[in-house]
């Protein structure tokens, strides 16, 4: 589990901001409207799977990642900056190593 | 040309899964001299050829879809399908001028379904060696054989209750999904203006087809890819430590029937979930996200963790991320070395995911009433 300075950091890292305006423009393509950066994504409780296993699979396409085991939490896809993070981390290129 | 060329469809995964290949969930028909004889485009007197209404018949009460792939007007040909009183038994028609083998994978990817579960006949061998060599996994049957098709075990599911009307579900499925189209405002907004209502309950032997039936259908929503067979359900129904849960959904466009089923087992300490499978016609409803948080809820009022089986198949990822999303992880809980290691009955290679579960708020996109496990009521109370 990343801590949330490590997430700080790893959001602010480099290419971090490109993989959030990413991000953000897919969701917003997919909602169909302008995505907040800190909304989050779960907290309806009405998201389907079909939803969280097309942002996983879009996230491991659009960032050459692979998500699996423990990574695989509703936390680290909660919000965009958490994504960025799990991506940078993922990609090695983030403040926090694994 | 032999007159079958049915593809053998060797399953990618091992053989526990399934020993035989799928039943056929789809049947996509060729028009001209398959499902009519005569050519419509050369003005032809079409009537449709001996056994094709039969074939019809027999296949939509079985729960089996049918589509159509064929080179013609669309309008033109519609109309005829509707003259001869046969259009209403077609979901996702492709008539049109391009490759069959698109209009099948097509037909595919719109129902949500494995193309080992479709089949595709056509008098011509050209149009049926053109989707086996695109599609391998698609059986493939000449007009002649249209007429012996329920007679193949291929065509034989198990039937049930929901099968008979599973052509309207679809259909109204797709008006759902129409509706959804004209609607731009976020998911869970479209989703309240459907009215849905879930009810989970416990199954008794009237249920036990339909249960069975989801556990064979369910290739993607399954955990486990375990096929329970009616004789193994019974078995759990009479038994206190087990849970066989049946949920089914009704909106205002009609009954989804039964979407999903869950197996649990009570332990010392632990509900240990050996089965959640939701069918693929609820998925985009979050159901099975549903069904996780309500069972979460249930186990937290019961003071006891949650451990789920999850195997992964070549198409389950999606049950993956629905227990990981809902919080199941892989690391150790002190309520797992009680000395019960994975069950005798638990296929090789299965992962038991854990929870400690917490209360989860009623959804607010839909109702949901069900049994309260942990006080054995049975009847069904609303979630909250």
């Amino acid at each position: 589990m990343t801590t949330v300075d490590n997430q700080a950091d790893a959001a602010t890292g480099p290419g971090a901001g490109d993989v959030q305006q990413r991000l953000v423009a897919f969701l917003g393509s997919r909602t169909g409207g302008d995505w907040d950066l800190d909304r989050d994504l779960f907290a309806s409780g009405a998201f389907s799977s079909l939803f969280s296993l097309e942002l996983l699979q879009h996230v491991e396409q659009e960032f050459q990642v692979t998500v699996e085991g423990d990574d695989l939490t509703l936390d680290n896809f909660r919000t965009v900056p958490a994504i960025t993070a799990l991506v940078q981390r993922l990609r090695g290129d983030g403040a926090a190593g694994r | 040309m032999a007159a079958t060329e049915t593809a053998e469809t060797g399953t990618p995964t091992d053989a526990a899964e399934t020993a035989v290949r799928p039943a056929v969930k789809c049947l996509v028909w060729d028009l001209d001299n398959t499902l009519w004889r005569g050519t419509l485009l050369e003005h032809d007197e079409l009537v449709l050829r001996p056994g094709v209404l039969e074939t019809l018949k027999a296949l939509d009460e079985r729960g089996i879809l049918q589509s159509v792939a064929s080179r013609n007007e669309y309008d033109d040909a519609w109309a005829k399908l509707e003259s001869l009183g046969v259009a209403d038994y077609f979901v996702l028609p492709h008539i049109g001028w391009g490759r069959k083998s698109d209009a099948v994978r097509a037909v595919a990817e719109q129902l949500n379904f494995a193309q080992n579960t479709l089949a595709f006949i056509d008098d011509q061998h050209t149009e049926r060696a053109e989707v086996a060599y695109h599609l391998p996994d698609v059986r493939c049957y000449d007009a002649p054989e249209a007429a012996g098709l329920p007679d193949l075990p291929d065509f034989t599911p198990t039937v049930t209750s929901d099968a008979r009307r599973r052509r309207a579900m679809y259909q109204e499925k797709f008006r759902r999904e129409a509706a959804q189209s004209e609607f731009n405002g976020p998911d869970e907004d479209f989703l309240r203006t459907l009215d849905m209502r879930m009810s989970i309950a416990r199954a008794d032997e009237g249920d036990l087809a339909r249960v069975e039936e989801l556990t064979l259908r369910t290739s993607q929503m399954n955990a486990t890819g375990v096929h329970y067979s009616d004789a193994d359900l019974r078995a759990l129904l009479t038994d206190p430590d087990h849970e066989v849960l049946i949920t089914t959904v009704e909106d205002r466009f009609g009954s989804h029937g039964a979407v999903g089923v869950v197996l649990l087992e009570r332990q010392p300490g632990r509900w240990r979930l050996k089965l959640l499978a939701t069918s693929c016609r609820v998925v985009n409803f979050g159901i099975g996200t549903q069904l996780l948080r309500w069972t979460a809820d249930q186990a937290t009022r019961a003071g006891v963790h949650l451990e789920a089986d999850f195997r992964r198949t070549d198409r389950n990822r999606i049950m993956e991320v629905a227990y990981r999303f809902a919080g199941f992880n892989s690391k150790p809980c002190a309520c797992q070395e009680d000395g019960r290691e994975a069950a005798a009955d638990a296929p090789a290679d299965v992962q038991r995911l854990h929870l400690v579960p917490q209360r989860q708020a009623a959804p607010t996109t839909l109702t949901v009433t069900g049994p309260v496990l942990w006080s054995g009521d049975g009847t069904g109370k609303p979630w909250a």
